[in-house]
């Protein structure tokens, strides 16, 4: 019991950003008379966020290496959009293997920051910022100032059409896209299913398992959700693929950051540089790896979004990075490194796609919007930083150690 | 009877779920150097820093008296004006600031807003003259020694009028000679301009040179005050009334059982500094440690007993000029940390918070961070088998927190430092460095580490102790290894050792250096 009360409050932030979240939904639900939850608006929702939380994916393990952020994200988006843009327009090559191709400049570019970042220590936000300027100018370069379009359909089905649906005629439940339900219906079960297996085994070998009721209320809530999702995709027009794009990087990232070796050891770098170092966590290989990562993601977004806009943009991407950067922030990342969540950085990508959403819907100016924007984000980090503290705000910084150490006695 | 300058009656200070104080008076008269006592937690800080007015009033229970005047301090600028100077354990200089800089840093000699700089470094002088240092007062403090910079403290809160003058833990990162110089200042400063000082320190010895009286807390009340002017007390007797049993062993005995087996050998080690190539920080060094043995490395800061261990533990340090490791008879090729993990070392830094944990991750994080693959397959980690390990450790090393889970930065430094070892142990290492083990930790918590060390050395295992308390070498170790300027300048069988014979060798050694 104990382990769960120290682990709720270790990620109190993210909890707090998922209620509010809920809030903001439930708001914003009604500020709109129910526009917000339609199903073609959450259709469009999962179209308009999708590069973000791929850029914020990549972001956060920037920031998780020692609060390190990569100003670039946007330029090369547009970069990567260009370079899709004249591989499959201009040359008519294959789309597929020009997909491939853009992946592989991804990952060229995010070596190439990497190196100077991770080997010759010049700090992150010099060497990407160099970067936001020379992806930028040389997306100009590669366009000639103009725009590209439009792509042929091999190229848009990956990330703008919906999963096609063999079972239309069924029209279960009443809704339009039967094959999406039942997809969701799967992942509720195949959840509940690992989650229960996950809990016998730790119980047969003899773990420290969780209270039962906790894992029934867990599955209570998160699979109902899932089911309620694609049901509302369902009544639309089913689940886009680029749905599936988003939920693979998810999916994959999270393993990646609370399960594998490597994850684990990027949080230590964060943590602590020096004693990664001394523990024998290989710190230069990781920030490197990290910001080839980041861009490789990048890249990925830039595929995505060239294929919404439908064609290759010179101003693509434009302050793409610092809607990544506020996600992480949102989704309690610390600006010092070594805490974040991939979980809690969806949460702030999305807080900030409904914000943004529903403001539009509202036909609030984008000027406005943008105050919004800017306020929300700082109201989370102080909420945050204030309720860490519990202390008035004339405190010292060392009066705020000493209390620490006293807690820290009776523990 | 002498004046009371400072009476605290029945402060109590409660944080949500944590009475830190409760119910403490203590008294302090004019013109003496009181010492207040306790272990980790037991409530030093908190009460010095409610006479600070860090804690306002208002947020404590109880009246403290300053010159026969109710204190209602809002914050440290109404004590200062006081008269009453805090000195932190952590210091507060700006490293990138001249000593005249920071000593005036908050008191500027200013008028309207422009401050005189003339006055500034003159009056600077003049406070260093009287703290005994020579330097030119436009030196950045990031170029003068640790030692220095305390006595620049002490300056400053001079230059602030100082007539009581609080020290926590001046000396836990001072060598011994400058740790004296410290105590010796306060002494100075007591007699010539009637200061009263009120000092928190780790360390029995010192107190019982310079303190008056002590004041001994714990578990955030007041045990008693001891009188220390009329009749020497011993250390055993503040132990006592810290601990609150009688610790008549320091050192914990080990049935000391060293093999004839050489567990590892160095020979001919020669590293240069990391930054300034061409300065030598170990000297053509070679050692040997036995199976089952603890050896001593013994040395003033500064003489390249950190350097050395570290830059065996796979060149963690420097840029190693020659020197080979032979483990169990073998020569090693350690070239990284994870090559010296692999070899089944490991070195436990003497700085648990700069290089030794990661605060803001859990116990079990920290504790599985060196041999990730005991906890994991194919790269993927087993949560419920690394939880079951760190919760071993928790266990046997009596971390006192009740779930793995906590977050290490949550725990005292006591606990982080048996966190720290427990890691290490973790990584079932054949050879420990421990490098200061018990830095920063009270009496107790001494005591439980030194058990944990013999333990594993009973198994077996060796051990390589660095540490800069001379008594703790001599209590712990089986040989003893002198080092002064990155040589190895003597070695000793624990037997023969005593404070005089080490201090000695290297008094000599350093004098040789000077004539030649």
């Amino acid at each position: 019991m104990n382990s769960i009360r120290t682990t709720f409050r270790n990620n109190l932030k993210q909890y707090m950003m998922l209620i509010a979240l809920v809030a903001l939904v439930i708001v914003f639900q009604v500020l709109t008379k129910g526009v917000l939850l339609k199903p073609m608006n959450v259709s469009n929702l999962i179209f308009q966020n999708a590069y973000v939380v791929i850029l914020a994916v990549g972001m956060l393990l920037c920031i998780l290496t020692g609060g390190n952020i990569d100003l670039s994200v946007g330029s090369v988006v547009a970069l990567i959009g260009a370079c899709a843009g004249t591989f499959i327009i201009t040359w008519g090559w294959n789309p597929h293997l020009s997909i491939l191709l853009c992946l592989g400049i991804g990952i060229l570019i995010g070596s190439w920051q990497g190196f100077w970042i991770a080997y010759m220590r010049i700090p992150a936000f010099i060497v990407t910022l160099s970067g936001m300027l020379v992806f930028r100018g040389l997306t100009l370069i590669v366009l000639n100032g103009l725009t590209l379009a439009p792509f042929p359909p091999a190229y848009l089905g990956y990330s703008t059409g919906y999963v096609p649906d063999p079972l239309a005629s069924l029209e279960l439940f009443g809704v339009r896209n039967t094959t999406s339900l039942l997809v969701g219906i799967l992942i509720a079960v195949i959840y509940c299913v690992t989650q229960v297996m996950g809990y016998l085994g730790r119980k047969n070998k003899g773990y420290a398992v969780e209270n039962v009721w906790m894992l029934i209320a867990k599955m209570a809530v998160i699979s109902p959700a899932v089911v309620w999702l694609f049901y509302i995709l369902a009544s639309y027009r089913g689940i886009p693929m680029v749905l599936i794009i988003v939920g693979i990087v998810l999916l994959a990232y999270s393993y990646f950051t609370s399960h594998t070796v490597m994850g684990r050891h990027l949080y230590a770098l964060g943590g602590n540089e020096k004693a990664a170092r001394l523990s024998g966590v290989k710190t230069k290989r990781l920030l490197f790896l990290a910001y080839v990562n980041m861009a490789f993601l990048a890249a990925v977004a830039g595929i995505v979004f060239a294929a919404r806009l439908n064609s290759a943009s010179p101003q693509a991407g434009m302050s793409f990075e610092m809607d990544a950067i506020g996600s992480c922030f949102l989704g309690g990342a610390s600006a010092y490194g070594g805490v974040g969540t991939v979980g809690g950085t969806l949460i702030g990508a999305l807080f900030m796609g409904v914000l943004n959403n529903g403001m539009s819907i509202m036909g609030i100016s984008s000027n406005v919007q943008q105050v919004v924007k800017g306020l929300v984000l700082l109201a989370a980090v102080a909420f945050d930083a204030i309720s860490k503290n519990k202390l008035p705000f004339n405190l010292p910084r060392f009066g705020k150690k000493a209390l620490e150490g006293q807690h820290s006695a009776e523990m | 009877m002498a004046k009371k300058l400072l009476e605290m009656r029945s402060i109590t200070k409660e944080f949500p779920g944590v009475k830190a104080l409760d119910n403490v008076n203590i008294t302090v008269n004019e013109g003496e150097i009181h010492a207040v006592v306790g272990e980790n937690g037991a409530g030093k800080t908190t009460l010095m820093n409610v006479l600070s007015g860090v804690y306002p009033y208002g947020s404590y229970t109880g009246e403290v008296f300053y010159d026969g005047q109710l204190c209602r301090h809002q914050g440290i600028k109404d004590s200062e004006r006081l008269g009453i100077v805090i000195i932190h354990q952590e210091l507060a200089l700006v490293p990138y600031l001249s000593i005249g800089e920071n000593m005036f840093l908050g008191n500027e000699q200013q008028k309207r807003g422009r401050i005189n700089w003339h006055q500034t470094f003159q009056k600077a002088e003049e406070y260093m003259r009287v703290v005994g240092l020579h330097e030119d007062p436009h030196t950045l403090v990031k170029d003068i020694s640790v030692g220095k910079q305390q006595l620049i403290e002490i300056a400053k809160a001079l230059a602030k009028n100082v007539r009581l003058l609080i020290l926590d833990e001046p000396t836990s990162s001072l060598n011994e000679s400058d740790s004296r110089n410290v105590l010796d200042l306060l002494l100075r400063l007591k007699k010539e301009q009637g200061v009263t000082s009120i000092i928190i320190s780790h360390k029995l010895n010192e107190i019982s040179y310079c303190a008056d009286r002590i004041t001994i807390l714990r578990d955030g009340s007041t045990v008693e005050t001891l009188d220390n002017q009329a009749d020497e007390i011993p250390e055993a007797r503040i132990v006592k009334g810290m601990v609150g049993r009688e610790m008549t062993e320091r050192y914990p005995t080990r049935s000391r059982k060293v093999h004839e087996e050489i567990a590892l050998e160095v020979k001919n080690f020669t590293v240069y500094h990391e930054l300034f190539t061409d300065r030598k920080v170990v000297d053509n060094v070679s050692l040997k440690l036995h199976k089952g043995e603890v050896v001593g490395i013994y040395g003033l800061i500064g003489a390249g007993r950190t350097e050395l261990s570290m830059s065996i533990f796979g060149q963690a340090y420097g840029i190693k000029a020659s020197g080979t490791v032979y483990k169990d008879g073998v020569e090693l090729e350690l070239n990284s940390v994870p090559d010296a993990i692999q070899a089944n070392l490991a070195y436990v830094s003497e700085d648990r918070k700069g290089s030794g944990l990661i605060l803001s991750n859990s116990i079990m994080h920290n504790i599985t961070l060196p041999r990730m693959d005991f906890v994991s397959k194919k790269a993927r980690i087993d949560k419920d088998l690394e939880r079951n390990m760190a919760e071993h450790y928790r266990q046997s090393l009596g971390i006192k927190t009740p779930t793995v889970e906590q977050l290490v930065e949550n725990l005292s430094g006591g606990n982080q430092q048996k966190v720290l070892l427990g890691k290490w142990i973790f990584s079932q290492p054949d050879i420990m460095i421990l490098d200061e083990p018990t830095r920063g930790v009270d009496v107790g918590a001494k005591y439980e580490i030194y058990q944990i060390i013999n333990e594993l050395v009973e198994q077996g295992k060796s051990a390589l102790f660095i540490s800069s308390e001379l008594t703790e070498i001599l209590g712990m170790c089986d040989r003893i290894y002198v080092m002064n300027q990155g040589r190895i300048i003597g070695e000793f069988p624990a037997q023969e050792a005593t404070q005089e014979i080490i201090m000695n060798c290297i008094m000599q050694d350093s004098k040789g250096e000077i004539g030649a």
